[in-house]
Order: C-alpha cells, then sequence, then structure tokens
C-alpha cells in the first residue's frame, strides 16, 4: 500500500506538485493519469526518495522507502527507462541489479524470459536497444526482486500494441496475486483498460479520483450515440424532427442521444442500420474538461 | 479511493513486513561497484590501459638501461611506473564516481539502496582497491624487469625497501582519492579531470612563482601545497612539522572538497 | 488522398525555391551552442574569470615586490596557465559534446553535409580562439598600464607584431589540437586525459629520453610538437625550427585530425 499525504514540492517559485493526498490499495491497479508536466513523475520521484519533498511524506507499507532495508526486494521501480549506461548490456544490468539485491543469476533468465527478451538480445548495449525494448527491460528491472509494491512511471510508452496488452495482462495478474501497482501515463485510453482505479492530475494538484464508475457518475456528461444507416439523409432528417442534435462523423452519424432512441427511431422510420454503438471517450471528455486550465492545447 | 473498492483483510498487504529483509552487506555493495568498474567499454579500457602502460613503462626503461648501460634497481623499474600511474589513477578515482552522473544511473543505484553515505564509500573503497591491484602489478612487473636486467647486465639491485613499498602506496592512494574528491565537488567527469590535472601542472607553477617572489607566500606554501608535503612519505624521517604540513595541506586538497561534495551528493535531487 | 492531386503536383519534393542552409548560419547556430548550456557556459566564463586572476595575481605581485619588473609581454605569458591549457578543452567540448549528449543525431539530420556543420564547429573554435586572445591583449594592456601607474618600475611596452602573432597561432594550435584528439576519440573524458597526457607528461618523456640516447635527442625535435612550438613563444623562429615545427606540427596535428575527420564523416550516428 502506498500513501501520500499532503505531498508539496516546489522549485523556487514554482509548485510541481501542490498538497496532494491519495492511497493506492493493494490488490489493485492504480492509474496515475494527467497531462505532460503535470507531477506525476515528480510524486513519483518523492516516493522513491530521490527528490526531497517540501512539506508532506509517502510511506509506502507504512515505512519510509528510505527506511526500508534491501528495497529492490520490497519496492520495484522504474522511472526512466533510458537511465542506464548506454555502455552496458541488458544481461549486465540486470546482473548488477541482482548483484545487489543478492539474487540468483538465474532471476535473471526468468526475468528476460518473462518480458520476452531473446538470449542474443539481451548481450546487446543498451544504446542499440529501441524504446519499446528499454522499457521491456526496465519492467524485468523492477520485478527483479520479486517486490509487492510496482512503482511504474510511464511503463507503455514506446511498446507496440502486442507489448502493451502483454503489460496489461502482467499488471493485472500481479495485482490479482495482492500486489500494489501503481502507474503513471499521459495517455487515457492505456490507463482505463487497465486501472481499476484512477488518479487525475493536472498543476501538480489532483482534480479527480474513484474508479472508472465513480468518475463518470460525478460528470455532468451527456450520452452520445455514433451511428451509420444505409441512408444516412434520411436517419438524419428523422433524427432531427425528433428534436436531437445530429452531426456528420466519418462515414455516418454522430447524435446526442443514448443509442436505444435512435435505434427506435430508425426502426419507426424502417431506415436500415449498419452500425449503431454508443460514443467512447466519455471518460476523455471528462478528463480533458477536469485539466482544461492545465492543457497545453485548447480543447475545442 | 473508490466506494467500491472491496475492504482489504486487515493486516494483511497493507503494511509492508520487514522483518525478514536484511539490509544489504556492505561488502556486497563493494563487489557490485566493483563490478561497474569494468563493465563498461569505457571503464575496461581505463583499467586496461593503466596496465598496458605500466607495462610499457617499465619495459622501455629496461631497453633503455640495459642498451646505455645504466645502473638500474629494482625501485626505479616501480618508481617510472608510479610517475605514469600517478596521471591515470585520478582520472579512475574520477569515473567511478562521476559515471554514474553522467549516464544517469545513479537514479537506478540509489533506488536499490537509499543508504546514500554507503553507496559513496564502496565506490571509494573500489578506488583503493584498484589503486592497490595497479601497486601489485607495477611491483610485479618491476620485478620481472629487474629479474631481467640482472640477466642480462650481470648484477641486479633490489633496492627497493618497505618504507619505499609503503610510501608509494599511499601516494598512489592519494592521487586517486584526489580524483575522487573534486569529482564529489563536481559530479561531472568532463570539469573534474580538467581541474585535476590544472591542480597537478598547473597550480605547482604558480605555487612555485608565488613563492619565490612573495616572502608570506613562500612561508605559507609549505601548509598549502599538498603535493610538495607528501614529500614526507617518501623520506619517511620527516619532523612533527612535515607530517603537520601534510595533514593540513590534505585537509585543503581532499578533506575539504571530499566533505562539500559528499554533503552534496547527499542532498541532491537525483536526476 | 481523396481527391486525385494534379499530374505532377505533390508526388516529388518541389526543391526549386529551397536554398541549402547557407554556412553562415551553420557556424552562427554552433556558436550559439557553445555558451547556451550550463557546461558550456562555465567553461567560456571560467577561461575568461581565469585569464583575469592570474593577471590579476601577477599585478598584486608585481606592485607589492620591489625586486619583480614586469613587462606588456610577462602579462602575456601569464596566460600559459589559462587560456592556453583551456582553450584546447573547449577545442575538445565543441566536438565531443555533440557526441555524449547525442546530439549529433539531430545536426546531422537538420544538415546531412557533416563536413559543412564539422567546418562551422572548426570556424567557431577559431573565432573563440581569436576572442581569447583578444580579451588576453586587452587585459594584458589594462595590466600593464596599471602596474605603470601603481608601481615604481617603468612601463615597457613590448608588444611587436611578431609576438602577438606568434601569440594568435599559439592559441589557434592549442584550440586545433584539442579539436584533432576530440575527432579522434569523440568522448570527452578520454580526449581530455589524453590532450593532458600529450602537453604535460610527454614533454617530460621526451626530456628523459633525448639525455639518455643521443640519436633519439637528434630526431626529437622533429617529433615533439611542444618543443617544436618553444621558439614561437619567443618569436625567435629560424628557417629550420619551422621545418621542426612543420613536420611535428604534421604528426600531432594533420595526422589525428584528418583520420578522425574521415571517422567522423563515416561514423553511424546514434
Amino acid at each position: 500500500m502506498i500513501t501520500v499525504e499532503g505531498l508539496t514540492r516546489k522549485y523556487g517559485s514554482f509548485t510541481a506538485v501542490d498538497d496532494v493526498s491519495f492511497v493506492c490499495q493493494p490488490g489493485r491497479v492504480t492509474g496515475f493519469l494527467g497531462p505532460n508536466g503535470a507531477g506525476k513523475t515528480t510524486t513519483m520521484r518523492v516516493m522513491v526518495g530521490l527528490t526531497p519533498p517540501t512539506a508532506g511524506r509517502v510511506t509506502i507499507g507504512g515505512h519510509l522507502y528510505n527506511d526500508i532495508p534491501n528495497p529492490g526486494r520490497h519496492v520495484g521501480v522504474l522511472l526512466d527507462a533510458s537511465a542506464q549506461h548506454a555502455g552496458r548490456t541488458g544481461r549486465e544490468i540486470l546482473e548488477l541489479g541482482a548483484r545487489t539485491m543478492g539474487l540468483p543469476s538465474t532471476r535473471i533468465d526468468e526475468m528476460l524470459e518473462l518480458v520476452s527478451l531473446t538470449p542474443a538480445e539481451s548481450k546487446r548495449r543498451l544504446r542499440n536497444y529501441s524504446l519499446g525494448m528499454k522499457q521491456r527491460l526496465g519492467i524485468a528491472h523492477a520485478l527483479l526482486g520479486d517486490p509487492s509494491v510496482l512503482i511504474l512511471d510511464e511503463p507503455a510508452n514506446g511498446l507496440d500494441p502486442a507489448g502493451i496488452r502483454w503489460m496489461r495482462g502482467l499488471l493485472k495478474g500481479y495485482a490479482e496475486r495482492g500486489g500494489t501497482v501503481l502507474l503513471s501515463s499521459h495517455l487515457l485510453n492505456e490507463v482505463e483498460l487497465i486501472a481499476d482505479e484512477m488518479i487525475l492530475i493536472g498543476h501538480g494538484r489532483i482534480v479527480a479520483q474513484g474508479d472508472k464508475k465513480t468518475l463518470l457518475a460525478g460528470a455532468t456528461h451527456t450520452a452520445a450515440t455514433l451511428v451509420t444507416a444505409l441512408d444516412n439523409e434520411a436517419l438524419a432528417a428523422a433524427l432531427s424532427a425528433r428534436g436531437l442534435t445530429v452531426a456528420p462523423a466519418g462515414e455516418g452519424l454522430r447524435v446526442d442521444a443514448e443509442p436505444v432512441e435512435v435505434g427506435r427511431t430508425a426502426a419507426e422510420n424502417s431506415i436500415v442500420l449498419v452500425d449503431l454503438r454508443a460514443a467512447e471517450g466519455a471518460l476523455e471528455d471528462l478528463f480533458l474538461e477536469l485539466t482544461s486550465d492545465t492543457q497545453r492545447e485548447e480543447v475545442a | 479511493m473508490s466506494a467500491g473498492a472491496p475492504a482489504p483483510a486487515a493486516g494483511l498487504g497493507h503494511a509492508l513486513d520487514l522483518s525478514s529483509t536484511q539490509p544489504i552487506p556492505f561488502a556486497r555493495l563493494v563487489r557490485v561497484e566493483l563490478r561497474k568498474s569494468y563493465d563498461t567499454r569505457a571503464g575496461f579500457w581505463l583499467l586496461l590501459s593503466i596496465g598496458l602502460l605500466v607495462l610499457a613503462a617499465e619495459v622501455i626503461a629496461l631497453a633503455v638501461t640495459t642498451v646505455q648501460d645504466e645502473a638500474m634497481q629494482f625501485g626505479d623499474f616501480v618508481g617510472t611506473a608510479a610517475f605514469l600511474t600517478s596521471f591515470l589513477l585520478p582520472v579512475l578515482g574520477i569515473m567511478v564516481l562521476t559515471s554514474e552522473w553522467s549516464q544517469r544511473t545513479a537514479m537506478v543505484t540509489f533506488a536499490l539502496d537509499p543508504r546514500r553515505p554507503l553507496v559513496i564509500a564502496a565506490k571509494a573503497l573500489v578506488g583503493v582497491i584498484l589503486t592497490l591491484a595497479t601497486v601489485a602489478v607495477s611491483i610485479a612487473i618491476g620485478a620481472v624487469c629487474n629479474l631481467l636486467y640482472g640477466a642480462i647486465e650481470g648484477h641486479t639491485d633490489w633496492t627497493f625497501g618497505f618504507p619505499d613499498f609503503v610510501a608509494f602506496t599511499i601516494t598512489q592512494v592519494l592521487a586517486m582519492l584526489g580524483g575522487f574528491a573534486l569529482a564529489a565537488l563536481f559530479l561531472n567527469t568532463a570539469a573534474a579531470i580538467v581541474v585535476y590535472f590544472v591542480y597537478k601542472w598547473v597550480l605547482p607553477g604558480l605555487f612555485a612563482v608565488g613563492a619565490g617572489l612573495i616572502g608570506w607566500f613562500s612561508d605559507l606554501r609549505p601548509w598549502i601545497d599538498f603535493q610538495v608535503a607528501q614529500e614526507a612519505i617518501w623520506d619517511w624521517s620527516g619532523s612533527g612539522r612535515d607530517w603537520a604540513q601534510l595533514v593540513i595541506s590534505g585537509f585543503v586538497w581532499l578533506g575539504v572538497p571530499l566533505v562539500w561534495g559528499i554533503w552534496r551528493v547527499l542532498r541532491a535531487e537525483v536526476k | 488522398m481523396t481527391t486525385i492531386p494534379a499530374s505532377g503536383l505533390g508526388h516529388t519534393l518541389d526543391l526549386t525555391s529551397t536554398t541549402p542552409t547557407p554556412f553562415g548560419r551553420l557556424v552562427r547556430v554552433e556558436l550559439r551552442k557553445t555558451w547556451d548550456t550550463l557546461a558550456g557556459f562555465w567553461l567560456l566564463l571560467s577561461t575568461a574569470a581565469l585569464t583575469a586572476l592570474v593577471m590579476v595575481i601577477q599585478l598584486a605581485v608585481g606592485i607589492t615586490q620591489d625586486d619583480v619588473e614586469l613587462t606588456y609581454n610577462s602579462f602575456l605569458t601569464s596566460t600559459n596557465f589559462s587560456i592556453a591549457v583551456l582553450l584546447p578543452i573547449i577545442g575538445i567540448m565543441l566536438l565531443t559534446s555533440e557526441w555524449s549528449q547525442r546530439t549529433a543525431m539531430v545536426t546531422f539530420s537538420l544538415e546531412p553535409r557533416r563536413p559543412l556543420v564539422i567546418a562551422a564547429k572548426l570556424v567557431v573554435g577559431l573565432s573563440l580562439a581569436v576572442t581569447a586572445v583578444v580579451i588576453a591583449l586587452l587585459l594584458a594592456t589594462l595590466c600593464n598600464a596599471l602596474y605603470g601607474a601603481l608601481s615604481d618600475d617603468p612601463t615597457v611596452w613590448n608588444a611587436s607584431v611578431s609576438h602577438t602573432s606568434a601569440f594568435v597561432l599559439l592559441q589557434v594550435i592549442g584550440m586545433l589540437t584539442g579539436f584533432a584528439f576530440a575527432t579522434l576519440f569523440l568522448n570527452t573524458p578520454a580526449a581530455i586525459v589524453l590532450y593532458m597526457v600529450y602537453s604535460f607528461v610527454l614533454p617530460g618523456l621526451f626530456e628523459l629520453g633525448a639525455q639518455l640516447m643521443d640519436w633519439f635527442d637528434k630526431i626529437r625535435p622533429w617529433i615533439d610538437f611542444n618543443f617544436a612550438q618553444g621558439p614561437l613563444v619567443d618569436a625567435t623562429m629560424t628557417g629550420k625550427d619551422w621545418a621542426y615545427f612543420a613536420v611535428s606540427g604534421f604528426i600531432w596535428l594533420a595526422v589525428p585530425l584528418t583520420f578522425g575527420l574521415w571517422r567522423v564523416l563515416r561514423a553511424e550516428v546514434k
């Protein structure tokens, strides 16, 4: 369990993290979500004692990170997969970690296999790794000591779609076995699929937290439907006649109504539908809305 | 916190059970740091070139002296090697520390063991171990060269007393630590190396000029010129004043940068 | 694509209105790179500060000590302790910082004509060397004027064209030697260590060898670049000295520079 209490970190007049408090429960994957520069990495760096906090504190399982003996055996950390010596081979990097933690070399082979790095790849120097390979190596390094808590900063960065799916399964399974997982991301879709719990941060402050349902319930959110018919024009006319707002979207239409209402309108007018579904991205709308004053781009 | 989260079983998973975890033993830290010193190409080549330089220096000394029929002692061979290694050992001392910063591995190192003073101490000890290894290699190659010299010239002189050996070892360790101290101060390879070489070559010249020209500086100089003060170690029979000068100047050039630098490392945000 | 492009349009890049990056612009960008990082800024600042510091100390000694007599040239010579040490480091870092920070990838993708980029860096190095010389000359003038005003000794303005041009040449050579070592190693620490060994350790070894062996004493002037620069400092170069200078300079400057440049131009940039 990770407990963040009233955490603040200032750099001169700039406040990177502003009075942040949250809890990551064991057995659950907690997603730490926010736009670039929102304070996610700083918070995680304070967690593992690399950055001293200006105020507040973080405990992991009731202890300050710096008080945990051999912390690699309890907490797996991946902050920046590129922060390794470019001249070392992937295997050597794991070797150093394993030796520091006092683990047998067999553990290295297990981890390499777990993250699907081949023996040939593990003998290449980090300089020649792709971003995705570095990320896999970083996850292997974090899991090396069989920790009960995982802290991962943007772990999906650079992974291919298969890699992202693999990581999702890995972390879910890890949490189901009772582990605590905190992972950060700026990509909502990624976190939405994997996290049981979400913490939204913007400008160093927490703007919302909870699971997906709770978050959406709290939001002022209007239903939307994407629909495609053989005769889109006829459908649009019928929907407009009901007083619904209709806009063209791709090959079909976007309607501000529940799918059931759109379906009923089509059935009553005998219009053949090719595709009918609820518009995704409600969470995305919420995310953009909550962090709108912290976004770099104006949200249309 | 979400309302839907199941209440975790009391006492389970909430607190980390640390009772069965031993802190990382210091010896293990030292072994890992030792490995880091040679497992990269840069580190490997630095160590190898120190070894090759020792070999080349003593072989050249052997060749020149036998051809010219110069008198050579065991100590002369070792001294030739010492002259050269005293340039590269400080670089070793510097890179043992700064490579963690330039390659950003300090983040990983300090996440695996947040007891930073112990990590720094392990690194310093690795520097000492490698220096002692260099000393051993210099003496071994020196002995072989002296034997060859004897075989060629018909006479050998094994003059290299215990005091010489001790002095040789201590000055080499001090040279390495000088680099280490500057590395702790700058945490940057290039800056530490440049400043070390300025200290090593430019400063003695300035000191000599200053002492020659200004009366009071000439009196002050022995207390702040660490390189001159180290001669007391070779003479061995130095007065109490000589040893005091060694301690004071050593404090200025080793103690102050080391303490200040380590204080900085302990407080620094590791990026 | 939703519309059919007009024939001949959009298929090939239209390069007619794009001019190649002018060399002058490359030089300006490379010049900016020398001081826009913390490391670069401090290196330049400490070069200037050290130069001033050494001269001020010299001035203070000269004024307070009656038996010391300083001239304009002695102020200039004191830069052996400042500019002469740090200018080669600037030359080294001009090039190696692109490699250690991996910015070479960006630089060479914006301007794939690598020889031009390297040439721009060289021009920057040369202009920094000239700037350093100008600063040194100004400081020496200032210190000598102050010395004349504040001490009882007469002010000696023994500046000459040959001295000044020799001084410029020496500094440029120092910078170029650093640059040559940098192209050879493309690694900051290695280049700095080797340069330091070359300029401080090697002369001692050459001296030792020359004293021990007669044949070495004879070839030494031809291979010891530091030794060959000696007469240049005093501006007493003879024809033979120039020959020494050319041959040893070829060994220590031209060979590493050529080999290093060949490597930079062919290397895969990571």
